[in-house]
């Protein structure tokens, strides 16, 4: 919980942010180059770049819903749990429902019903966290801390913490259909998402309204907007979409389980500050959150070329990335109020 | 000073009261709930979050959190517990508390580094340490759950007394390590009631910039805290591997979700400023009592984590309607404070 230290007018000092964008694209070009000259016969091939676009599009669902909830004010560190929840859901229906070896024609509405049921479970945790961060006040870390652990439990009660297998195979094969031999049907779901929520920032009033809570709370309720409302609509969004996450997961095992994807909760809160989000609200952009999942999709693909890295110093790799970008925001901040400063001042 | 009214207030009757109702409810449903033996088990498992809980606590006041005092505490113990292994190190217990609280106070120094001299938002700093902690202690170390030097494991044997039960025979041990929580509680109350630096804790959580006009120096009182957190988990790591006599890196990780709602749950306000020692003990208390006894009280197995997350989610919301409810009170009846404020 930072001190909302940065008022309007310091924002306005630090200078347009889209250096943030020109900083990330730079990254990226960076980290590609070095994993192209380190590993050139396997980095940066067709197949690498395939299995790439398959890999990322599930945490990068989920890093843009903690993005909007970042945005204003808050953080949603539920969207793991309510991914998990609303698979099994799924799973469970189609299980239950789909009588084994039954042809297409008949597995394909099961299969739209499964789909609605994990969407309609992933809103419905979202407006739970929603209304306790807006009705009830308690505040987004500790709510969602709550509901990560609530639907997480719910999702290994009603499995007896055991996968879901056995799913009809037309999910998965759906699940995995690559349009054009190349571009798998997850990487174009995450498009489609990345392209209308960054539209739904920049063009649309909630949009808007979003970022004018995050700046400042107190300033959007005297302006007439309805915090709760947002807040609600906003948590429901990201719900929304850790649901998609969560068929998308779905298809990839081929099954649902209770702790599919537990790193991904650090990972989507690194994603989003490295994107350029502020964790006080207010300020960042989707645009930024691609970048970003690109970078840390690049370095997680190079790193797994390297047999002699354990997999845990990815753990010690993206919590001290975490931190440099944080630091070195923070840095370059100071520096243009300052700049700014001694340019008032003369 | 302390009226009626205001005791009514906070959280700390309510919290009491749970306890007890819910130590009625497991006696009548098991019977065992009163014994000695239950009790000292009681007593034993809460140890180890209450110690944890302390730091959380003074954290949470000064307007900040910490996810990190755990991953802090199995990095320091388990570098502590091999580098006593490979000297074949068989001397004193003290020299274990104070090699763990040594690691535990370069760890938490960096937080505080981070924190009270960079200005970054504490969760988001804490969750990027407890990442690099737990990485460093599985990449780095290797860590898997290995064998505790003859001192602690002698140190984990000393017992203060032995309850016997006396329907079913069975004997439960408590533990010393008791002492080293009610040494910490014993300081930790002086310096949070006593000292300009306690104040300065509780001021900074009130309001920072006034803290800082009314002369804390709110970087030096941040650094301290979080490097005494440290020092906290440090130490805290060394008394729960002595209590289970073999170092298990992975054992107190994911601890922390439950002891800050347990300091939520006493009545610490989230947002800073308000927190006693008596609410967070309590609090500690009733996720123990909760987490020892879902079976006693018919919860299955698989449901615990659920019923985990209700509580937390039950408990701060209360809290947090509590100290709304509070707020508007209180600026009804000063009607100036929130002007100010603003």
């Amino acid at each position: 919980m930072g001190k909302p230290e940065s008022s309007p007018v310091a924002r306005k000092l630090r200078g347009p942010r889209d250096q943030n964008l020109v900083r990330l694209l730079v990254m990226l070009l960076f980290v590609f180059a070095l994993m192209t000259v380190l590993r050139p016969n396997q980095f940066a091939t067709i197949a690498d770049f395939n299995s790439m676009m398959r890999q990322f599009p599930e945490y990068g669902i989920m890093a843009i819903g903690i993005s909007l909830t970042m945005i204003t004010g808050g953080i949603d560190l539920g969207v793991v749990g309510t991914a998990n929840l609303s698979a099994i859901v799924a799973a469970k229906f189609l299980i239950a429902a789909v009588p084994q070896g039954s042809p297409p024609a008949v597995v394909l509405p099961y299969l739209a019903v499964a789909v609605i049921f994990a969407l309609v479970t992933g809103l419905a945790c979202g407006a739970f966290a929603g209304i306790l961060i807006s009705r009830f006040n308690i505040p987004a870390i500790l709510a969602t801390l709550g509901t990560q652990q609530l639907f997480t439990g719910i999702a290994i009660g009603i499995t007896n913490g055991r996968p879901q297998s056995r799913l009809p195979l037309l999910y998965s094969k759906i699940g995995n259909t690559e349009f054009f031999d190349f571009f798998p049907l997850s990487f174009v779901i995450f498009v489609v998402i990345a392209v209308s929520v960054g539209l739904l920032l920049s063009r649309a009033r909630f949009g808007t309204s979003m970022y004018m809570l995050g700046t400042n709370p107190k300033a959007s309720r005297y302006a007439g907007l309805n915090n709760a409302s947002i807040l609600l609509r906003t948590y429901m969004l990201s719900g929304l979409l850790s649901s998609v996450a969560g068929l998308i997961m779905m298809a990839r095992a081929n099954s649902a389980k209770a702790d599919y994807g537990a790193p991904y909760t650090l990972q989507c809160v690194l994603i989003a500050v490295l994107g350029g989000i502020d964790p006080n609200g207010g300020f960042g952009k989707i645009a930024g959150v691609t970048l970003a999942i690109l970078i840390l999709q690049f370095l997680s693909s190079g790193l797994n070329m390297f047999n002699n890295i354990s997999n845990f110093y990815r753990d010690v790799i993206w919590g001290g990335v975490l931190i440099l970008v944080l630091v070195f925001n923070q840095l370059l901040s100071r520096r243009a109020e300052r700049r700014a400063v001694r340019k008032g001042a003369a | 000073m302390l009226s009626p009214r205001r005791i009514l207030r906070s959280s700390e009757p309510y919290v009491f009261a749970a306890i007890i109702l819910l130590s009625l409810l497991i006696q009548a449903r098991s019977g065992q709930f009163f014994t000695g033996n239950n009790l000292v088990d009681l007593v034993r498992a809460l140890v180890v979050p209450a110690l944890f809980s302390i730091g959380c606590m003074m954290v949470i006041v000064s307007g900040g959190i910490d996810v990190s005092f755990t991953a802090i505490a199995s990095l320091a113990m388990y570098v502590t517990d091999r580098i006593l292994l490979s000297s074949d190190y068989s001397g004193n217990v003290i020299l274990a508390y104070a090699m763990s609280a040594g690691f535990g106070l370069a760890m938490g120094a960096l937080n505080g580094f981070l924190i009270a001299i960079l200005r970054l938002p504490t969760l988001v700093v804490t969750l990027g340490t407890a990442s690099l902690y737990t990485g460093l202690m599985f990449g780095a170390f290797s860590a898997s759950a290995s064998d505790v030097p003859p001192s602690i494991v002698q140190h984990g044997k000393e017992t203060l007394f032995t309850a016997v039960n006396q329907q079913s025979g069975l004997t439960s041990n408590m533990p010393s390590q008791v002492l080293i929580l009610v040494a910490v509680l014993i300081l930790v109350f002086f310096l949070l009631r006593y000292t300009m630096l306690g104040r300065g804790i509780y001021a900074i959580g009130g309001d920072e910039a006034a803290a800082e006009r009314a002369g804390f120096n709110v970087r030096a009182i941040k650094m301290f805290l979080y490097s005494f957190v440290g020092v906290l988990a440090g130490i805290t790591g060394v008394a729960r591997i002595s209590m289970m006599a073999y170092a298990d890196p992975s054992t107190m990780l994911g601890m922390e979700l439950t002891v800050i709602a347990a300091v939520v749950l006493g009545g610490t306000r989230v947002t800073g400023g308000l927190g006693t020692l008596t609410g967070t003990l309590l609090g500690v208390a009733l996720m123990t009592i909760l987490a020892n006894s879902l079976i006693l009280i018919g919860v299955p197995t698989y449901w615990s984590r659920a019923f985990t997350g209700l509580v937390i989610i039950i408990g701060t919301g209360v809290t947090a309607r509590q100290i709304g409810a509070r707020q508007i009170g209180s600026t009804r009846r000063r009607g100036q404070s929130l002007k100010t404020r603003a």
